[in-house]
Order: C-alpha cells, then sequence, then structure tokens
C-alpha cells in the first residue's frame, strides 16, 4: 500500500508520520505517536470516548482518516493541562465531582466539553446534557460529569484555568 | 484510633492519571516484536465445522500464522474450558472449546485465529479464512427451545433442558388453596449485555528462558484467569502471570473467563513472540457474555388485606450456547423473588435452556432485577385488585427490622441459607417516599391531567445478597522509603477499589493516605485472589485491608517501643509515624522502622522478630451480607409518542456502614442509569435463525445524559455483623429495582387507559401500541 506523508500539529508539536491511507486519526495518535489518552470504544463513531479537537472543533477520530488531518491542529487529552503539568479546572472538577469512574469515557467528554466551554462559557444544565448526548458513559450516570462541567463553567468565569 | 477516611468523602486516587491521558488500559500496552490478531468467528448461529482453509490468508502480507485447534499446544487442543461454578442440577454441562472443533452453537463462536504485524492486515487475512461450515437448524428464543420437536443446540444432546430445579419452602399448596384472592401475572424480560466502554483486551508475552507467561487481560478476574490458563495451556499455576491494567468498566461480563484470553496466550507461547487482541465492539455485542430472555409465570395468594400467604411459578432462563458459569444468574434470581416480604410460602420451578446464542452469565445484578420486577409487578397487581396504595402493601408485608436476623427459607447461591444479617426495609421505603414527594404526587398527577398530561409514581423494593466468598487477600507492608505498599487479588473497574482499600489501610495502619501504593489485580502480586463480582470487593477485600493493616500496625507498635524504650501501650501511631511521650526520643519514622525489622547482614533478629513490617490477611465471610433498599420514580409519559420522561429518582440504599459516600453515591447512580436502559432501552435482538440484529451503538441503545435524571440518594446504614467493617456491598443496588420501578410509575401513568405493563424494555413502541390496543387514540377517547 502507499505511504503518504502526514503532518499534524498535535497538542501545540508538529508531529510527521508515513501512513497507510487507510489508518485512523485514532490509530496515529494511539500507535505511531505513542498518544493513548484517546481511547477507542466502539470505531463506528457513536460512543464519542474519541473525540479529539481538530482546528478547535470537536471530532470522532475513529472515523477521520490520518491523512484528513493534514495541515491540521488537534488537540488531545493530553494536551489539556498547562504545560508543567498542572490540571486544568475541567479536569480538576471532574476528580471533585467524581465525573468518572473507568475512565474510559473520559478523554472524550473532556474534549467534548472542552469544546462546549470554549463556545458558551455560562451554559444551562439542559445544554450541558444535550451537548455530551454524542458521549456516552457507562459507570457514572452522568451526574458527576454534568456537575463538574457547570462547575467548571463557573469557574472558568471567574478566572480560573 | 481516630477514623479520618472510614465515612469520608475522599476523593480518588484514581483520577490523577486518568484525567490526564495516562491511565494504562489493556490497549495502551505495547511490546517491541508484538504481533496482532484478529479471530476467524462463526458467520452461522449453528453449523458443521468441517474444515478450515487458511492457505490463501496465510499467503497475505504482514501474516506470520494462522492457528485453528489442532494447532494450539496443549489440552487445548481437544479439551473444553473448565466450567467454575458446578451445579448438581446441570444435565448437560456444555462449555467450549477455545478454537471450535467440529461444530459451531453461536455467531462469533471463535474458529481460528490470525496473527499479523499490525491488526488492518490481521483483519484482512482474517476475511479471507474460510471455514467451511454445514448449517445446521437453530434455535433462538428459549421458549421455542423446549418446545417439543424442537432443534437442538449442540447435535449430540437429545434436547435443550440445561437444567431444572425448585426453590421452595413453606406449604405453597395449601397457601394458595385457602387464599382470599389469587393473582397471576405473565412477565418477559429482556436484559442486554454489560456494554463497559472498553471492551475486552489480552496482550500475552511469552519469555521462553524463563519459562513465564505474562498474560494482560482487560478482567475482572486475574486470578481466576490464571488458574484457567494453567489448566489449558497445561502450566504451572506459578508459570502464568496475569495482570489486569486499568479496566474501562466491567459490569459483569468481564469477570468471565473467555477462549480469547486462553488462545491469545498460547499462541504467544507457540510463536515466542508478544500478541496483542483488542476486540472490537461488534464482536463485543456477538461474543461477550449478556443476561438477556426470561420468562416469569407467577402467582401470589393474598387474604383480604393483601397480606402475602404465598408466592409460586415457574421461570425459564436462555443461558445461551454453553454454560462457562454453570447456571448461577437463573438460581441468584430464584432466591432472590421473595426480597423483603414476609411470605410464608414460596416454590419457583426454574427451567434453563440452550439457544444457538452467546452464552449467558451475570451483569450488574446478576438475575436480581428480573426476579425484583416479578415480585414488585405482583406487588402493584395486588395494590390495583384491592384498592390499595401501593406503598401501603408493601408496608404491610415487610420483614420489620426486629425479625433480624431473617432466615428466609431458601438456600443461597453461596451454600448458606438466605438469611439477611441486618435492614429497615420500612426506613427505606419511607426514606425514598419522601425523597420523591409521594405525598404531593397524587395532586401533582390530578392537576398535570387537567393539563393533559401524564404522571406515574412507581415502587421497587430490594434485598441483595452481596459481599459474597470465598474470600480475597490484601497484604500491607512497609517498605524503607516510608511508603506503605498495599496488594490485593481485588481489582478495579472504576469501582474506585484503590481509594476504598487505601482509606481502610490509612485509618487501621496510622499513615498518610498519599503514602500508600497500591497495586490491584495482578497476580504476581498476592498468591491468592479471587476479583469483582457479587458487589463482594468491600466485604472481602475491606476487611482483609482492615485486618492486614491492623496486624502491621502492631508490629510498628512493638518495634517503635523497643526503639524509643517505652511501653507499648504509650506509642501513638499517626501520619506514618510512631510517637510518644517521655522515651529516649519523640517519634521514629515508618521508613526507619521498616529498615530494622530487616535486620543486619550476619547478625540475629531481635528478640527472634520476623522479618519486614508486613502481613497478608485473608477475610473469609461466613455468608453473604445483604444490602437492600428502595427506589421510587416519577415519570410523565407522553401518549402520542411513547416517550418516557424520568421526572424524580429517589433510591433510599442500605448498604450498611458506608466507607467512601462519594464513591458510592456514584455507584447507585451509575446503577441507576444502568437500570433506566435495562427497563427503557436496551434490547440485545436476535432473529429466528439466532442471528445477532443489533451488534452497534446506533441499534443497541445505551442511556444518554439526557436520559438519567441525577438521582436523590438517602443512605440507610445497617451495619453488617458479619464482617469488622460493617459493610455491605453497593455496586449493584443501583441496577436491581429500577426496572420495576419505572415499569410501574409508567403502568401508573396510564392508569386512565387501564394500561398494564409484563415486560422490560419497555420502548415507545410498546408503550404506544398498548395505548393504541386499550383504545386511547380511538376518535373521541382523547380529550
Amino acid at each position: 500500500m502507499t505511504r503518504i506523508s502526514v503532518s499534524v500539529e498535535v497538542n501545540g508539536q508538529v508531529r510527521e508520520a508515513e501512513v497507510d491511507p487507510r489508518l485512523t486519526l485514532a490509530d496515529l495518535l494511539r500507535h505511531e505517536l505513542g498518544l493513548t489518552g484517546t481511547h477507542l470504544g466502539c470505531e463506528h463513531g457513536v460512543c464519542g470516548a474519541c473525540t479529539v479537537l481538530v482546528d478547535g472543533c470537536s471530532a470522532r477520530s475513529c472515523l477521520m482518516f490520518a491523512v484528513q488531518a493534514d495541515g491540521k491542529q488537534i488537540t488531545t487529552i493530553e494536551g489539556l493541562a498547562s504545560p508543567s503539568g498542572e490540571r486544568n479546572v475541567l479536569q480538576r472538577a471532574f476528580q471533585a465531582h467524581h465525573a468518572l469512574q473507568c475512565g474510559f469515557c473520559t478523554p472524550g467528554m473532556l474534549m467534548t466539553l472542552t469544546e462546549l466551554l470554549n463556545d458558551n462559557p455560562d451554559p444551562t444544565e439542559a445544554e450541558v446534557r444535550e451537548t455530551i448526548t454524542g458521549n456516552l458513559c457507562r459507570c457514572t450516570g452522568y451526574s458527576g460529569i454534568v456537575e463538574a462541567a457547570l462547575d467548571a463553567a463557573e469557574r472558568r468565569r471567574a478566572g480560573e484555568v | 484510633m481516630g477514623a479520618k477516611q472510614f465515612g469520608a468523602r475522599t476523593q480518588r486516587v484514581e483520577d490523577a492519571a486518568l484525567l490526564v491521558g495516562q491511565g494504562r488500559f489493556i490497549d495502551d500496552i505495547a511490546l517491541p516484536g508484538m504481533l496482532h490478531a484478529c479471530f476467524v468467528r462463526s458467520p452461522h448461529a449453528h453449523a458443521r465445522l468441517l474444515d478450515v482453509d487458511v492457505a490463501h490468508a496465510r499467503s497475505m502480507p504482514g501474516v506470520h500464522a494462522i492457528l485453528t485447534a489442532a494447532d494450539l499446544p496443549g489440552p487445548l487442543a481437544r479439551e473444553r474450558m473448565p466450567m467454575l461454578v458446578p451445579n448438581a442440577s446441570i444435565a448437560a454441562a456444555k462449555t467450549q472449546h477455545c478454537l471450535a472443533i467440529d461444530e459451531v452453537c453461536y455467531v462469533g463462536q471463535t474458529i481460528a485465529v490470525v496473527l499479523a504485524d499490525s491488526r488492518y492486515l490481521a483483519e484482512d487475512a482474517a476475511n479471507a479464512v474460510f471455514p467451511d461450515l454445514d448449517p445446521l437448524p437453530a434455535v433462538s428464543n428459549c421458549r421455542d427451545a423446549v418446545a417439543p420437536g424442537a432443534p437442538t443446540c449442540h447435535a449430540d444432546l437429545p434436547d435443550n433442558v440445561v437444567s431444572r430445579f425448585t426453590n421452595a419452602y413453606g406449604d405453597v399448596e395449601a397457601a394458595f388453596a385457602t387464599a382470599a384472592h389469587v393473582f397471576r401475572e405473565s412477565l418477559f424480560q429482556h436484559r442486554g449485555g454489560g456494554m463497559a466502554m472498553e471492551t475486552r483486551g489480552v496482550v500475552a508475552q511469552y519469555d521462553r528462558g524463563g519459562d513465564m507467561l505474562t498474560v494482560w487481560s482487560a478482567t475482572q478476574t486475574p486470578h481466576i484467569g490464571r488458574r484457567m490458563m494453567a489448566d489449558l495451556l497445561g502450566r504451572s499455576v506459578e508459570k502464568v502471570r496475569v495482570i489486569a491494567p486499568d479496566v474501562g468498566g466491567g459490569f459483569g461480563p468481564k469477570a468471565i473467563f473467555y477462549p480469547e484470553e486462553a488462545v491469545i496466550a498460547a499462541a504467544s507461547v507457540k510463536l515466542g513472540a508478544p500478541i496483542k487482541w483488542i476486540e472490537d465492539r461488534r464482536e463485543h455485542f456477538m461474543c461477550a457474555t449478556q443476561e438477556r430472555d426470561q420468562y416469569w409465570d407467577v402467582e401470589i395468594a393474598v387474604d383480604g388485606d393483601g397480606r402475602i400467604a404465598g408466592v409460586r411459578g415457574t421461570m425459564l432462563h436462555d443461558t445461551g450456547a454453553f454454560v462457562p458459569w454453570g447456571v448461577i444468574m437463573p438460581y441468584i434470581a430464584s432466591t432472590t423473588m421473595p426480597g423483603p416480604y414476609v411470605i410464608p410460602a414460596y416454590s419457583l420451578d426454574v427451567t434453563v435452556a440452550f439457544t444457538n446464542k452467546v452464552a449467558t452469565t451475570p451483569v450488574r445484578g446478576a438475575g436480581r432485577p428480573q426476579a425484583v420486577f416479578a415480585m414488585e409487578r405482583l406487588m402493584d397487581r395486588v395494590a390495583r385488585e384491592l384498592g390499595l396504595d401501593p406503598a401501603e402493601v408493601r408496608r404491610r408485608n415487610f420483614i420489620q427490622p426486629e425479625q433480624m436476623p431473617y432466615d428466609v427459607g431458601l438456600v443461597f447461591r453461596d451454600g448458606k441459607p438466605v438469611t439477611y444479617d441486618s435492614g429497615d426495609y420500612p426506613a427505606a421505603q419511607a426514606a425514598a417516599l419522601t425523597l420523591c414527594d409521594a405525598d404531593g404526587f397524587a395532586e401533582r398527577q390530578k392537576r398535570a391531567l387537567q393539563e393533559g398530561r401524564y404522571l406515574g409514581l412507581g415502587i421497587a423494593n430490594y434485598v441483595e445478597g452481596t459481599g459474597l466468598g470465598p474470600f480475597e487477600g490484601v497484604t500491607v507492608r512497609i517498605q524503607q522509603n516510608g511508603k506503605v505498599a498495599v496488594a490485593t487479588g481485588a481489582t478495579n473497574q472504576g469501582q474506585g477499589t484503590l481509594t476504598t482499600l487505601a482509606q481502610i489501610v490509612a485509618d487501621h495502619l496510622g499513615c498518610r493516605l498519599d503514602d500508600i501504593e497500591m497495586t490491584v489485580g495482578d497476580t504476581g502480586a498476592i498468591a491468592n485472589g479471587v476479583g469483582a463480582f457479587a458487589s463482594r470487593q468491600a466485604v472481602n477485600a475491606g476487611s482483609s485491608a482492615a485486618l492486614a493493616a491492623t496486624a502491621v500496625r502492631d508490629q510498628v507498635v512493638k518495634l517503635a517501643a523497643r526503639v524509643l524504650d517505652l511501653p507499648e501501650d504509650d506509642i501513638r501511631i499517626d501520619d506514618g509515624l510512631a510517637s510518644g511521650e517521655g522515651g529516649n526520643r519523640p517519634q521514629v519514622g515508618f521508613g526507619e522502622l521498616a529498615r530494622l525489622a530487616q535486620g543486619m547482614p550476619g547478625f540475629a533478629m531481635m528478640q527472634r522478630d520476623q522479618p519486614g513490617l508486613e502481613n497478608t490477611a485473608y477475610f473469609t465471610p461466613p455468608q453473604a451480607a445483604y444490602c437492600s433498599g428502595t427506589h421510587v420514580v416519577e415519570v410523565e409519559v407522553d401518549i402520542q409518542t411513547g416517550q418516557v420522561e424520568i421526572l424524580n429518582y429517589a433510591v433510599a440504599h442500605d448498604s450498611g456502614n458506608i466507607i467512601n459516600p462519594l464513591i458510592v453515591d456514584g455507584q447507585v447512580q451509575g446503577g441507576v442509569a444502568h437500570g433506566i436502559g435495562n427497563a427503557l432501552l436496551e434490547f440485545a435482538h436476535y432473529d429466528e435463525n439466532a442471528q445477532p440484529l443489533t451488534t452497534t451503538f446506533a441499534d443497541y441503545l445505551l442511556p444518554m445524559a439526557t436520559d438519567v435524571p441525577t438521582c436523590r440518594i438517602a443512605h440507610i446504614e445497617s451495619p453488617s455483623p458479619l464482617n469488622p467493617l460493617g459493610v455491605k456491598g453497593a455496586g449493584e443496588g443501583g441496577t436491581i429495582p429500577a426496572a420495576a420501578a419505572i415499569i410501574a410509575s409508567i403502568e401508573n401513568a396510564l392508569t386512565p387507559f387501564g394500561a398494564s405493563f409484563a415486560e422490560t424494555p419497555l420502548t415507545p413502541q410498546r408503550i404506544v401500541e398498548t395505548l393504541s390496543a386499550k383504545g386511547a387514540y380511538d376518535q373521541g377517547a382523547l380529550t
């Protein structure tokens, strides 16, 4: 199979790889670039565990080919903490509100909610719930996640990062 | 000793890594030279396997090997998998060959495995392996399976009856003969799968030099897996190490030992290369165990006041094509039905039937949701027929707290009498009713009805045997840097096992939570272990953690008394320091004590001490600890669409003393979500040929954030007298009565139409069909 060069900026770092055209973005991130924080729960675009930001917009990395990400900026869960490793306000809220149990859906939840809070700094509970209908969680029953998102939104509005 | 951690809403120690993408799940493990596996699976529900043509696939790019049963080393090549929980009632103890020999009995059954340089190449080649299959008639529904003349699930068996057993006590005939009223219900209940967000997966690495096989598996039960693999591969247990890394949810199906685990391990031994297999979601729908179908035909005898005289009936359970865990799930169901009620006479005849579908084994709740549904449907029927408040009917029949311990009259699946150890059922129901403002409901319902809206309230009670044996172990060891190593055979799939055990150790040993280093789910870390199922780890591992930590604390006190030159009674231990007034120095730290406890090279141990500051405790519970509770649900039903909206969900939950309320609340809330899925959404459809029709999350619906309200939770704490912590299991109570309460609330909402419901899940389509049959859409019926 012809291999194709891709160059993507992942969490602020330019990464280059030679890939099969059929390699998914998720597999590029996980298995070629070693960023295993992004998870695969269904590989058919429903569970949302593989959600990353592509040029700031949430996207299913299981439904994108790596070659489609050429020249784009990707943000994954590994890119949320500060460069010194300080967890951000949303990550801290997740711990405080017990918004994760097994942690498998967590990367997708965090990326979807990161986009939400960027677009809508003051979401209602209904808006948070509607937004994460694209992310399945089997452990928590969602309430901790919703509380964490609302708490993080309030803290962000107060200037916390 | 001050209980600083027990009972505190301590934030979890698990979260730090998971929140930054540094968890280590099975698919995150990458080993040099690792090959990737893809299984060739049966496309038929039942067929003779005549041959497997691998010639073309073998020559495809990147393919290293393709193995069929005959290629496997050791007993795997010919023997079936061991059955974990035998039972004398099982007539046909069929378990699976790890790779099929001669016959396949469900869609997805493993036939061969391809090992290639990447998963992509392995899938390419798996599609080019051609098993020569001669289809046989398949049986899909368990009712059809036990009908005369049905095709048999296995060609060599005369019929599809796996087991028939009866659980009974009291004089049932007399109770029904003399009762004022007898009411009968026929129920169909379906539960889907566990549907953990992480699928199954295995990585195996065989070290030829050391003859050591290391297997990482996304499992709830690594120690059981080790013993299974030792048997199947013909190896010593000590030459197999199984590690459960971070596991992305369990819910029961990952407690089972699967063929793929043995095959990947065997392939690694055979090829001498590390091998990874990650299940995809479609495989998970086909091949990970489920609960699926039960038919209950039950009747209740009551007096004129609604007091129960007896309950009896039959239950038919779909076990699928094999019985890897015997018949424990229908067995549990049959012993759970009496629940919190005084029932003088009870009898349930259970038939377990083979079908050509993947095996059924416990999913969160393990047969109890169905038993509770059956019992609570009967209670609602009594209320309706006698014109009583459903809560009042239940109140009249509750076992009272002063009757504890209460011997139901049955034998539970732990081999011990079903004896409820503690609980306050009336208090739980009262608390849940209050949380749901049940007193104000009639008014809300009336007002809504005036606006053409349909509100309903439903109640369900349950009692659940938790904390089952045989044991779990914990090792506590103080290290020379002062850190405390804690190892256990208990495992973690998100329950907070690390945090809760660390809390217990911190309290009983006297150290800081931050100084505890946990190892869970590694057979290399502790000799004996069992794992996660039956809400058993808080009771078993929690108690062992307390016992081991207390023993180590005693060692610390003895040694510190000598170091500080003080009587043992004067030693205080806190935050990893032993201190006392008036000694030769104020304090000594755990690290220094741990070094002293190693002795000096060549010198005799002081006072012939045992070396090290460490202890391993294995707590063995005498019987199940029975948790209990009540769910009360208020819903609104849109009669045009059949859509159900949950307006209020209240849970009163009694799991004894609570180690960490943050975690227990999370277990309850998550359990309820699972129960909502069972009540309204989740259905594993098969066609009449036993072909699975729901193999994506677009077909099989899981609850979303808009389907699950935030529950109001009240904790009733009736300590268990059966373990040193007074704890009971908390992992399944959120799920067990949920479907019963939700279906009751829908039925209550649709009382104006006389609708009644006897099935789960209850989908919008079924609601509309029922309303339609009741004439709800006839002209003039809607005002």
